[in-house]
């Protein structure tokens, strides 16, 4: 086990170190973060003492090995724009979209699964055919369209809900700045978290319908209805709980494809959390946030990942001796 | 099942953990709320008058002389007062300096407003212009604009004298740029140690994060990016306008900001993209207000690169085969106004006769006569999100020089890009929007088409390496005349004879529109240096 553990944290942090040697490559060759900080008429000499100030004038090998240096520390570096430590900013952008992925993710399981299930078990229904359509105009959709037509009808036309930001938020435990607590945020966070699951839902939507009808096919979906089962413990036992296994499969993997799809989203919504915290960066030119960010959104998935495996190696005996050889 | 049912729990739960984990220790709560400064403002009253204003980006900083932009200058205008400042039409009115006169040819003696208070309660005096004026000149961004000045002398507690090295035309031009700070607050140093006046671009300073100006709001809190509340100054000299607070949130995708207006969740915004302002004008309860700015977009030729671009019937022809209204038309929608030089009216250099010059017979007969009868080949660059339409004019360019048979291959990218591309002038023809400084013509010419030379640092964006000495002469004699009759004489030539040789290409300034609720008087505020004067806004 313990060689195991070493082995998976190793190949973590190799994954580490080629992040953020990629992350620092495209930093490199980005264009000049010092063009943004300052006015059209300083002279390139000043611009170029400025650079020099900030480092950005050295070897990219040495630029990359003070940075390694300072990232085992847990400092990633400044944000020239919020002239604050990168990783303070980040972790201060992070409730906002954690809270923003959360509820979409419960808008996507609380709505798919029931539809997908419908529409599995009475593929004929206009109902259904119903939620297979729309579901592929929801796949077909750009978010930023839906996130925009959303904010005209609902915020333009019918002024029932806000256009922009988070609104009132709460400090909970002291440093989480939380939307979820009050009226106003909650109000705030509907259109986003639409927005945002709008093209996660119906590919659930779709993949619960196809396992499902499937499962209803299998021998052992055959035999419990021949045992003359009522319908609805075939539907929800037998047949439900087995179309489940690909389905979490596919939502881990997805959880961190939505973490990326907030970039639009937030954008459009004017959501300060991470993802237009690093658009914005990448617009200003703010380097050091840029990798910041990248190595930093890395690092979670790295860990994540790699507590899963040694996790699921205490508990599944198979995968440790696989990983041993 | 059970396995995998774990293994997704897990992955979820985890995922949360380490951000809890790692934001425990890093980060803190809320937005900085400045206490002090909070006490000092008016008091809270029952049914405050509130703007919600919302912009494409905020303010960088609370030290205004941190970067020189339009954006750090429209915040000085709330929480700062200049000495003197512009009004509608480009003439100087007494803020904090009441009136002023000159003494010799390098001196001009201001006499200051009695009894303005500063946000800390501190007193406006003398003692702080000249306090600013030595801070100006140690910014990076502003010690160019200052270097024509000796250090400033007081004469009494509400007089000083601004003294010029060398006679000085824009003496009263530079006026509207000091912003008095309070002496007293900013000086001494903080917990660390570090001075309280430094300027500090990519790190904490105490002046980034604290403000004690004379102007009518205070920051009482601020999450950069986020939010930004201004609170009127009580004890502010200027009781023209009403709004008690200000809320301001960037919004920064044009869509939103707009829709956000429509919905009634802000007041106020600026700009608004050409698209929407039918859709403003055409709302019910809506106010649109555009005026033709000072920013001119240009393109410019390199004829040292490219030899033909040397030749002068080619730059003349390409000038004449340049349709600037078309474009405006069909392109900005409008809202631009049309080019035929550098200086937008109201500059001194401004010469009426000076007017767009399409006309392609002409354009195809200077062609014919040129040295390149069958036309040549160039390359392009320009940006692709830097100024309003910058791309689509850069296309419009290409098609318009090709019907007199010069095949230009275009280049555009992201101005994070552009500019180190520009400045080493990697292609024949090249974009580049201009705003002055100065509010004077001068300044465009010193930075775009006086003969490149590093070391007095003139023409550093004349990337097409045009250069007259003609121009250099009227340019650097108009600098030290103080009379603006002679100045505007000056500067007209230099306008003319860049006009003659088709020096650049001059394409438009761009337009500059706000829109707001009707309830208030946004068309008295705004100007052409786009620094809405929230302080005297009226909400009825």
């Amino acid at each position: 086990m313990f060689a195991f553990a070493v082995k998976r944290i190793l190949q973590a942090i190799m994954v580490m170190l080629i992040i953020s040697c990629i992350g620092f490559a495209i930093k490199h060759n980005f264009g000049d973060p010092v063009r943004d900080l300052v006015g059209q008429r300083v002279t390139p000499t000043e611009r170029a003492e400025i650079r020099e100030r900030l480092g950005l004038n050295d070897p990219f090998m040495v630029q990359y090995a003070r940075f390694l240096g300072d990232a085992v520390q847990g400092d990633l570096g400044q944000s020239y724009f919020f002239k604050k430590p990168a990783s303070e900013v980040i972790l201060k952008k992070a409730p906002a979209t954690l809270e923003l992925v959360l509820c979409s993710a419960f808008i996507i399981t609380f709505l798919s699964v029931p539809l997908g299930i419908y529409a599995a078990i009475k593929p004929q229904k206009w109902f259904s055919r119903f939620i297979m359509g729309s579901s592929i105009i929801g796949v077909s959709m750009p978010v930023f369209l839906t996130a925009i037509l959303l904010i005209y009808v609902f915020a333009v036309e019918l002024h029932w809900l806000p256009s922009y930001g988070r609104g009132k938020t709460v400090c909970i435990f002291g440093w989480w700045d939380s939307g979820l607590l009050t009226l106003d945020g909650l109000k705030h966070l509907i259109m986003p978290s639409i927005a945002l699951s709008s093209i996660m839902l119906p590919l659930f939507i779709r993949l619960i319908r196809s396992e499902m009808m499937e499962v209803l096919e299998s021998e052992y979906v055959k035999y419990a209805w021949a045992k003359g089962l009522k319908p609805r413990r075939v539907w929800w036992v037998h047949a439900f709980k087995n179309t489940l296994l690909p389905v979490i499969t596919v939502g881990g993997v997805q959880l961190g494809i939505m973490v990326a799809f907030t970039i639009l989203t937030e954008t459009v919504f004017q959501w300060q959390g991470m993802g237009s915290m690093f658009i914005e960066s990448v617009e200003r030119s703010d380097t050091s946030l840029m990798v910041a960010y990248l190595v930093f959104v890395g690092l979670i998935f790295v860990l994540v990942n790699t507590a899963v495996d040694i996790i699921y190696g205490l508990v599944n005996p198979t995968i440790r001796v696989a990983g041993r050889k | 099942m059970k396995l995998s049912m774990l293994k997704s729990t897990g992955k979820y739960s985890l995922l949360l953990f380490t951000l809890v984990v790692s934001a425990m220790l890093l980060a803190g709560c809320g937005s900085e709320e400045k206490k002090d400064a909070a006490e000092k403002a008016a008091p809270a009253a029952p049914e405050k008058i509130v703007l919600k204003l919302a912009m494409d980006a905020d303010p960088v900083s609370l030290d205004p002389h941190v970067q020189l932009s339009g954006g750090m200058l429209q915040y000085s205008h709330m929480v700062f007062d200049s000495l003197t400042r512009y009004d509608k039409d480009m003439n100087f009115v007494p803020r904090l300096a009441t009136k002023w006169e000159r003494i010799d040819d390098l001196t001009i003696r201001f006499h200051l407003r009695q009894g303005v208070k500063f946000h800390s309660g501190n007193e406006f005096t003398a003692e702080d212009v000249a306090f600013t004026l030595a801070r100006l000149k140690t910014s990076e961004d502003y010690k160019g604009l200052f270097e024509p000045f000796e250090p400033a002398k007081v004469i009494d507690k509400y007089t000083v004298d601004l003294i010029t090295k060398k006679p000085y035309g824009l003496v009263l031009n530079m006026s509207t740029y000091i912003f008095p700070m309070d002496k007293q607050f900013y000086s001494g140093t903080t917990d660390k140690g570090v001075a309280k006046d430094l300027i500090i671009k990519t790190d904490y300073s105490f002046a980034n994060e604290n403000e004690s100006g004379t102007g009518p709001f205070v920051v009482t809190s601020r999450e950069q990016g986020v939010k930004t509340v201004f609170t009127r100054f009580a004890d502010y000299w200027d009781k023209s306008g009403n709004v008690e607070e200000i809320v301001f949130s960037p919004i920064k995708n044009d869509a939103t900001r707009v829709a956000a207006l429509l919905s009634g969740d802000v007041d106020f915004i600026m700009p608004v993209p050409p698209q929407d302002l039918e859709r403003i004008k055409s709302t019910e309860g809506l106010e649109l207000v555009t005026m033709s700015g000072s920013r001119i977009i240009l393109i410019q030729l390199n004829g040292e690169r490219n030899p033909a671009l040397k030749d002068p019937k080619v730059r003349l022809a390409m000038a004449y085969a340049y349709n600037n209204d078309g474009v405006v038309d069909k392109i900005m929608k409008g809202f631009a106004t049309a080019a035929g030089q550098m200086s937008p009216k109201g500059y001194v250099g401004y010469v009426p006769e000076l007017k767009p010059r399409f006309d392609l017979d002409k354009a195809k007969a200077l062609m014919a006569e040129s040295g390149y009868p069958n036309g040549f080949e160039c390359t392009m660059i320009a940006p692709n999100n830097r100024y309003v339409n910058d791309e689509k004019i850069s296309e419009a360019f290409v098609s318009m020089m090709s019907k007199i048979g010069i095949t230009v291959s275009l280049k555009t990218m992201p101005k994070a890009q552009y500019w180190d591309q520009f400045d080493a002038q990697v292609a024949d023809v090249q974009l580049i929007g201009w705003h002055s400084d100065t509010e004077d013509s001068g300044n465009f010419y010193e930075f775009l088409s006086m003969c490149r030379n590093s070391e007095t640092g003139y023409g550093q964006y004349n990337s097409g390496s045009y250069c007259n000495t003609k121009v250099d002469e009227l340019t650097l004699a108009a600098q030290v005349e103080t009379d603006p009759a002679k100045r505007a004489e000056l500067c007209q030539s230099a306008e003319k004879i860049q006009y003659d040789e088709a020096g650049f290409l001059p394409i438009h300034w761009q337009n500059l529109s706000w829109a707001s609720k009707n309830n208030m008087n946004t068309e008295d505020i705004v100007n052409v240096m786009n620094f809405p004067y929230f302080g005297d806004l009226i909400i009825k």
